[in-house]
């Protein structure tokens, strides 16, 4: 968990009173455990830095050292922040080869008394040049952020954008109705993607996964791993009840970003015009199934997906996700009030309704997305969808291998947040 | 088998005189009679207007006595505005079809019967595919309006076609028409200055072309081409791109309050509203026109979005939110804040 301790670690620091020695910090503490750590595995260590990917280090000077003897021999290579001006000289310059910024309080140098050997090495060789290459990178980036956002605003105002026959406005979803899971992604599930390469870069293929945790969190989650971190940034056209498109404000939204009714009409023709599809065929009996059944798939529906991949001869893709039943436990389901509101179920947590709107925050769980090897269906023929038999088959080969997949992985699950 | 002698109904509305104006401008074919209730206010050519209501038996005295065999019913209409009530909009559009299809049917000399249907025959709902084929069975019939009008006019169609299946027999389900002149509810609705939606919805919008709907009609009247078929651009708007699209700010209204609003606006004479319209503005509908390209032969030359972007040019719209200000604005924000005031 390298992300939580460099953003704990930062703020700290920060706080700490100016007359106080880093050392005596927590922050300081930590620290100085981990220079002398640094001196040994120093090759080893920057990829420990890697998922953080905002601060922008292609300023970092590899080796300062001119001499290639033991590299850098305890000392952290340095790094001028390059948030730095704005701050001022009040805090060390120095960046820890582990990628966490020294902001102890500085001296005159630049430096804290820790860094303060840096000062010959960073006045003679990088000081001059250092500020320059910092100024030009940044500003390009967020001038470039900035651009895009513009113009995805007057996109928006002035309607100049597609969408499709089904109402998906991959404008919008790319920009807007993902933003706010990337967060959730990078940094609260933690979300582990693994058999990425088993999702074709192009062409159909039919995507099928267990549902779970109350409000439908796990799909949003498997069409931002595909759009992001699929190679070919896939859009999952994924097929929901029809209770999603008859709520007002949820409706055109879910349309907007790529979802439409689950009937064979729809899925045929997304799957004939070479669309990943995604169907999560438990419905509503697994995203609103109690805690005490977590992991156990419910029935597969009617088998209508494997009709659907049949018709179109394309293969059917099983995907397993950990780590969504644990976000909202369901530990009752009010069945008469939720009868009375029209809705499937209507979940009791731990969190919910007790402390009000602070219920809908989910547990941190921590997330595994497994896309398995793909189930062809060509071989079969297009006839081979009115075989019930077969149908069937296909449907609980499917059934079969995503349970087995989930059990697999919870086993190498250490814990649900960790 | 090219059309001798043609007859229009519903002449002397728009595109009931554009067909007749292009039919009669053929020189192949002999006569064109056009019939309304009221005179054409254009110019139609050697177009012979017989002012007659289709609810009444003299039609197929008409039929007989001109040995019409080409039959082309554009009368069926939506608007209770224009027609004087709603009851009369529902005679003039069951009863009168009634009777020109019993006229039909009685005539030997009929060999085709075209009929302008609409896409609203499969309702709005929630719980449809996302695209309507000729075949889809629609989950909630229209019960209002000139959709379930239009249910029943097919109805009454398809039992001719049994009765008749000697007359080649041509059903054109058109999207909402659009267009630079053509004058319907959706053109009003979007000339409006703020485009009142319904909160929380945004209904995917399709539309066809006033130019590619005259000629699909035009061919469908001189070429066979039996069977059902949708008409309209590829792809679809939404209603707020719509509207963006039109520079007009849509203001969201909560549902019941758009009935209401609309009444209003019915009684101000402003826009033709109807309670099957409600149901189209929160759900809207996209038909698949496959069929019509691959099986009547004709691809649409407009899209949706194209269709859509040449009225709003043609009507010369003023855009309340211009997109060259738009534009300018941008330019001049990304100007100001990359300039890097503070910078040293």
């Amino acid at each position: 968990m390298p992300d939580a301790e460099i953003i704990s670690i930062g703020p700290r620091a920060v706080r700490a009173p100016a007359t106080a020695k880093p050392k005596q910090t927590s922050a300081g503490r930590a620290r100085a455990a981990r220079v002398p750590a640094a001196a040994k595995p120093v090759t080893a260590k920057p990829e420990r830095s890697t998922p953080k990917p905002v601060t922008p280090k292609p300023v970092t000077p590899e080796p300062v050292t001119p001499e290639p003897v033991t590299p850098a021999a305890g000392i952290p290579a340095p790094t001028l922040p390059s948030t730095g001006p704005r701050r001022g000289s009040a805090r060390c310059k120095a960046t820890g080869v582990d990628g966490v910024r020294c902001r102890a309080v500085a001296e005159s140098t630049g430096f804290c008394a820790e860094h303060r050997s840096m000062t010959a090495v960073e006045t003679d060789e990088r000081g001059p040049v250092s500020d320059h290459p910092a100024d030009v990178a940044e500003p390009a980036e967020w001038e470039r952020k900035v651009a895009g956002a513009l113009a995805f605003l007057r996109r928006r105002i002035t309607g100049d954008y597609e969408v499709d026959e089904f109402g998906f406005d991959a404008d919008l979803t790319e920009h807007v109705l993902m933003a706010p899971l990337r967060p959730l992604f990078a940094h609260y599930f933690r979300v582990e993607t693994r058999g990425l390469e088993n999702v074709p870069d192009t062409g159909a293929a039919l995507l099928v996964a267990n549902h779970s945790g109350t409000i439908p969190l796990d799909a949003m989650m498997t069409q931002l791993t595909l759009l992001d971190h699929h190679p070919a940034h896939r859009h999952l056209r994924m097929l929901g009840a029809d209770l999603v498109f008859r709520l007002p404000g949820i409706g055109p939204v879910a349309r907007k970003g790529g979802n439409t009714l689950a009937c064979h009409a729809d899925a045929e023709r997304l799957l004939g015009s070479g669309h990943l599809c995604g169907v999560w065929p438990e419905g509503f009996k697994g995203i609103g199934k109690p805690f005490s059944e977590r992991y156990k798939l419910q029935r597969f529906g009617r088998g209508g997906f494997v009709s659907a991949a049949l018709r179109t001869g394309v293969p059917i893709i099983p995907c397993s996700i950990i780590g969504a039943e644990e976000i909202y436990p369901m530990i009752a389901n009010l069945k008469t009030v939720a009868r009375i509101l029209g809705l499937p179920y209507l979940p009791i947590t731990p969190t919910f309704p007790l402390l009000g709107p602070l219920g809908a925050i989910p547990l941190p769980s921590k997330w595994i997305i497994e896309f398995g090897e793909p189930i062809e269906t060509a071989q079969f023929g297009p006839g081979a969808a009115d075989d019930p038999m077969l149908v069937f088959g296909v449907t609980d080969q499917v059934r079969e291998t995503i349970q087995q997949t989930l059990y697999r992985l919870l086993l190498q699950r250490r814990s649900v947040f960790f | 088998m090219r059309p001798r002698v043609v007859l229009v109904t519903g002449v002397s509305r728009y595109l009931g005189g554009r067909i007749a104006a292009l039919l009669q401008a053929d020189p192949e074919i002999e006569r064109v009679v056009g019939v309304d209730t009221v005179p054409p206010k254009g110019d139609l050519g050697r177009t012979e207007f017989l002012r007659a209501d289709i609810r009444n038996p003299l039609i197929a005295k008409v039929l007989a006595a001109a040995s019409v065999d080409t039959v082309v019913h554009m009368n069926v209409i939506a608007t209770p505005l224009g027609a004087g009530g709603r009851s009369t909009m529902k005679e003039i559009n069951v009863i009168g079809t009634m009777q020109l299809l019993a006229a039909c049917q009685k005539a030997p000399s009929m060999s085709r019967l075209v009929v302008k249907s609409t896409t609203s025959v499969y309702g709005s709902s929630p719980r449809d595919p996302a695209l309507f084929t000729e075949d889809t069975e629609p989950r909630e019939l229209p019960r209002t309006g000139y959709a379930k009008d239009a249910v029943e006019v097919e109805g009454y169609v398809r039992g001719f076609g049994r009765r008749r299946p000697d007359v080649t027999l041509t059903v054109l389900r058109f999207t909402n028409f659009i267009g630079p002149r053509i004058e319907t509810p959706l053109t009003r609705y979007f000339s409006l200055p703020v485009v009142p939606a319904v909160l929380g919805y945004d209904p995917r919008l399709q539309f066809c072309h006033e130019d590619d709907g005259i000629e699909v009609l035009r061919r469908a009247t001189l070429e066979d081409h039996p069977g059902i078929y949708n008409v309209g651009g590829a792809g679809v708007l939404l209603l707020s791109q719509a509207a963006r699209r039109a520079g007009r700010p849509s203001v969201p209204v909560p549902s019941p309050a758009v009935a209401l609003v609309g009444r209003v606006f019915r009684r101000a004479g402003l826009v033709d509203y109807s309670v099957e319209q409600l149901h189209f503005l929160e759900h809207g509908r996209a038909v698949d026109i496959r069929r019509l390209r691959e099986q009547f032969g004709y691809s649409p030359a407009y899209t949706t979005m194209s269709a859509f972007d040449d009225f709003v040019r043609g009507r010369g719209l003023h855009k309340v939110i211009n997109p060259d200000v738009v534009k300018r604005t941008e330019q001049t924000l990304l100007g100001a804040l990359t300039r890097r005031p503070g910078r040293a």
